[in-house]
């Protein structure tokens, strides 16, 4: 099937592009707020101030003198670390050092580095070429995300992270999303990623999808997606429900980690979350959003709003019983 | 949620603003809605012979002031060493030309374009209502005349009923002796006038030119005209038909005389005229400049500037498309309008070596660019020298298709050199980020909605409507409002989104 009716469209609930923009982003996300969310040392500075916890900070890099500094200062941290441009976007120019072998770093791939390959890279970021608008930019380097064991043999060099799609402070629908050899690393479903459906109620697999299409185990480690359940689901919805008061944009995608020692971690906010999620969770962001819409009580708590979705948006998905995982647990 | 009333109502304003200007325009000054239109405009020139008698001469002519089925659309007098004006009198217009001192036998010509134009029966306002005139004849043609309007009143009810059937009876094959005499007692139309006159029906003769194309020496038919329902009308003295056939002129109408001549004798007038053709722009153009809505009018602006709005006013269209191929179909291009200014550039250099030096360059770009990037320059340094690339590549390629003939290969000159540095370092980014396909798709996307664009913005109806009736890009306004409001699927969603349909 090449396509099909924009009316059987309509009747799954699936989002548009047109339709996100118009009647979500433009209507709940005031202009002004955009800059809170399209930096990511603002967001970080914000969430800090919010008790929303983050990704440690290390260094911010502003301007291109301190470059030649930056070798120092990075023989003070102790392991790996992340170098992400502030205003970067879809991943783009993040490099992230998972350690040192001699005088040289190794990056997440196993390919080293020299320290002039990291000073050239900060230029770039500097320079703006990562940023949204080639406006001119901040490095920021901060601590290197341990992710939590549950997820081993099902993400190929990336570190996975979670999207929340967050409406009014309701996490209304949550995908993992899991690099694969295909997507070089990323975590982008467009690049070759694997997006992995969450029910909003338990953080179990719904359904994923690579490219588009459903696929049932990760196509580099082969490891079977329907044994996913995220551990620490509700502290992690809570973390997303938060981001709401944080930032007072009402439809945000939040990215966040699980950090096997930290728990639940914000990476980032996205003002403008992609329409892919629908896909990983084979079902329509539409129902859902004017569910939020049209709900007459209000939860003025994080926690109550997750309660809430946790209830009404509950897929039935089969009981699997939990000794037959015992990773899961 | 706040009301979308408002904005409906602004788009509607909007469209209906739009083509109610573009038609009113298209209406009242008969600004044609296809290019090319051409319209039929008759010359006549009359020309006036006379000999002069070594002293001041006036000649007086009369013209045609708003003859119905006619618009006057130029008219000048040619005529060596003598003033020309024209007077107006009681509405009524009359060519003088006048010299100190002229001998011999002199021609004078006055030269007049006239426009047919259905609507232009304008009916003149009358000052005065005219009254029957007085009619003197002698004994036995008083009676015979008695007789005559006796019989046709009989016949007929109203004043046009009345003039038919006079003339009938007067100009019958097989007249009666009464019409015979009267017939004989001077001119016919003289003869139907005092008639008509002496019937209480206010009459006139009038002159009309029978035109005919490329025919020389004519003189003017005289034609009855009478006044009822407050206004005049026609009637042709030898059948009686009423109304002005579509080919004759009335030139001369009332009671003035045609030709005055005063310090001359021997004077003849008489008419020529040519069948042309000219474009109804032009001739719409001219009419806007002589009207209040002259200061809206980018034709006075000078050739240059105009060539330029030109220009200007094509880019809403390509706009208008980059608006329906994102929204709409959901086609992705690298930087939102850059394919309207290739579109532009197409224009000056043609489709296919548009498109040929545009993917040449790029495709060159790309390859110097490959280098740049292991160089670790600056952005803004880095996008310089691009450009300064580019504008290399560009000599290059211009050069090298001079040499080998074309002479195409000057127009690359036309590409926007910024932009393509820009789209250069933009797929370059794209490459390495993305990777080829990304690049092709985008690229692709771009180049196919500056096609796209440029095959409308070429089209001559468009271009021509565009520069002619402005006001029309309210309309694309309008469209692109609405569009921004479109929360539809886009096109490519359909596809995207296809696996979803089939799972649930």
């Amino acid at each position: 099937m090449f396509a099909v009716s924009p009316m059987a469209l309509a009747r799954s609930g699936i989002l548009g592009m047109n339709s996100r923009n118009v009647s979500y982003i433009g209507r709940y996300n005031p202009r002004h707020l955009f800059p809170l969310v399209d930096n990511k040392l603002r967001t970080k500075l914000l969430a800090q101030q919010a008790g929303v916890v983050t990704p440690r900070l290390y260094y911010v890099i502003q301007h291109q003198y301190e470059i030649s500094k930056v070798g120092q200062l990075l023989n003070r941290i102790q392991g790996g670390f992340a170098i992400k441009p502030a205003k970067g976007s879809g991943g783009k120019g993040i490099l992230v050092i998972i350690g040192r072998r001699e005088d040289n770093f190794v990056k997440a791939s196993g390919v080293e580095v020299t320290l002039e390959d990291i000073e050239r890279h900060l230029t770039n970021t500097l320079a703006g070429l990562y940023s949204l608008s080639g406006s001119p930019d901040v490095a920021i380097i901060e601590e290197l995300i341990e992710f939590d064991p549950v997820f081993a043999g099902y993400s190929h060099e990336g570190v996975p992270d979670i999207r929340v799609i967050v409406f009014k402070g309701y996490p209304v629908m949550a995908m993992l999303r899991l690099a694969t050899h295909a997507s070089d690393g990323k975590a982008n479903l467009h690049q070759g990623a694997v997006g992995v459906g969450l029910d909003i109620a338990t953080g179990r697999c719904l359904n994923a999808v690579q490219f588009s299409r459903p696929i049932k185990q990760h196509p580099d480690t082969g490891m079977g997606f329907d044994r996913i359940q995220v551990p620490n689901w509700t502290e992690m919805l809570n973390l997303a429900a938060r981001c709401y008061e944080m930032t007072g944009l009402g439809y945000i995608g939040t990215d966040l980690v699980l950090d096997a020692k930290r728990g639940p971690l914000l990476l980032e906010l996205n003002a403008r979350p992609g329409l892919a999620i629908q896909v990983a969770n084979g079902c329509g962001l539409l129902p859902r959003l004017r569910h939020i819409e049209s709900l007459q009580i209000r939860h003025d708590s994080p926690d109550s709003r997750v309660r809430y979705v946790m209830r009404e948006f509950a897929t039935a998905a089969p009981e699997i019983p939990n000794e037959m995982f015992p990773a899961m647990a | 949620m706040t009301s979308r009333t408002p904005f409906y109502v602004i788009v509607l304003m909007l469209i209906v603003t739009g083509l109610s200007i573009a038609w009113l325009r298209h209406t009242q000054f008969d600004i044609p809605l296809q290019p090319g239109e051409q319209t039929s405009v008759w010359l006549i020139e009359a020309r006036i012979d006379f000999m002069a008698e070594n002293g001041p001469v006036l000649v007086s002519l009369d013209l045609p002031d708003s003859p119905p089925g006619f618009r006057v659309y130029t008219e000048q007098a040619a005529s060596p060493g003598y003033g020309f004006s024209i007077i107006q009198r009681d509405g009524n217009r009359r060519g003088e030309w006048t010299t100190r001192s002229a001998d011999g036998s002199q021609t004078l010509y006055y030269r007049v374009q006239l426009v047919e134009d259905s609507e232009a029966a304008a009916t003149l306002p009358i000052a005065t209502i005219p009254q029957p005139a007085k009619v003197y004849w002698n004994e036995s043609e008083g009676m015979a005349a008695a007789q005559v309007l006796e019989s046709a009143g009989r016949r007929s009810s109203t004043p046009e009923s009345m003039a038919r059937e006079i003339i009938k009876l007067v100009m019958s094959p097989s007249p009666s002796q009464n019409a015979t005499l009267l017939r004989n007692s001077g001119p016919q139309v003289v003869v139907l006038e005092k008639l008509l006159n002496q019937a209480g029906i206010p009459a006139r003769v009038s002159m009309g030119l029978t035109l005919e194309d490329a025919r020389r020496r004519q003189s003017l038919t005289p034609l009855i005209e009478i006044f009822a329902d407050n206004r005049w009308l026609v009637f042709d003295p030898a059948t009686g038909e009423q109304g002005l056939p579509d080919n004759v002129l009335l030139w001369h109408r009332g009671s003035d005389s045609l030709l005055d001549v005063t310090g001359g004798r021997n004077s003849r007038v008489s008419f020529s005229m040519i069948h042309q053709s000219i474009p109804t722009l032009q001739l719409a153009q001219d009419k806007v400049n002589s009207s209040s809505f002259a200061f809206l009018g980018i034709h006075r602006l000078p050739i240059e500037e105009q060539s330029v709005f030109k220009m200007l006013l094509l880019l809403p269209i390509g706009a208008l498309v980059v608006v329906f191929m994102r929204i709409m179909v959901g086609i992705r291009t690298s930087g939102t309008f850059m394919p309207v200014l290739i579109a532009l550039a197409f224009l000056q250099t043609s489709l296919w070596t548009g498109l040929i030096s545009f993917v040449t360059i790029v495709a060159l770009g790309l390859l110097l660019r490959g280098y740049l990037s292991r160089l670790n320059l600056l952005l803004v340094a880095r996008i310089a020298t691009l450009v300064i690339l580019v504008v290399f590549l560009i000599a290059i390629l211009s050069l090298v298709g001079y040499e080998l003939g074309f002479d195409t290969g000057m127009t690359i000159t036309f590409f926007p050199m910024i932009i393509i540095a820009w789209t250069i370092e933009r797929m370059s980014i794209l490459w390495e980020e993305e990777g080829p396909s990304e690049v092709v798709k985008q690229g692709g996307g771009s180049l196919l909605v500056a096609v796209l664009a440029y095959l409308l913005m070429s089209s001559a109806q468009v271009s021509y409507l565009s520069f002619n009736f402005p006001e029309l890009h309210l309309v694309l306004l309008a469209l692109t409002l609405l569009m921004g409001q479109y929360t539809g699927y886009k096109l490519s969603e359909l596809r995207r989104f296809r696996a979803m349909v089939r799972s649930s």
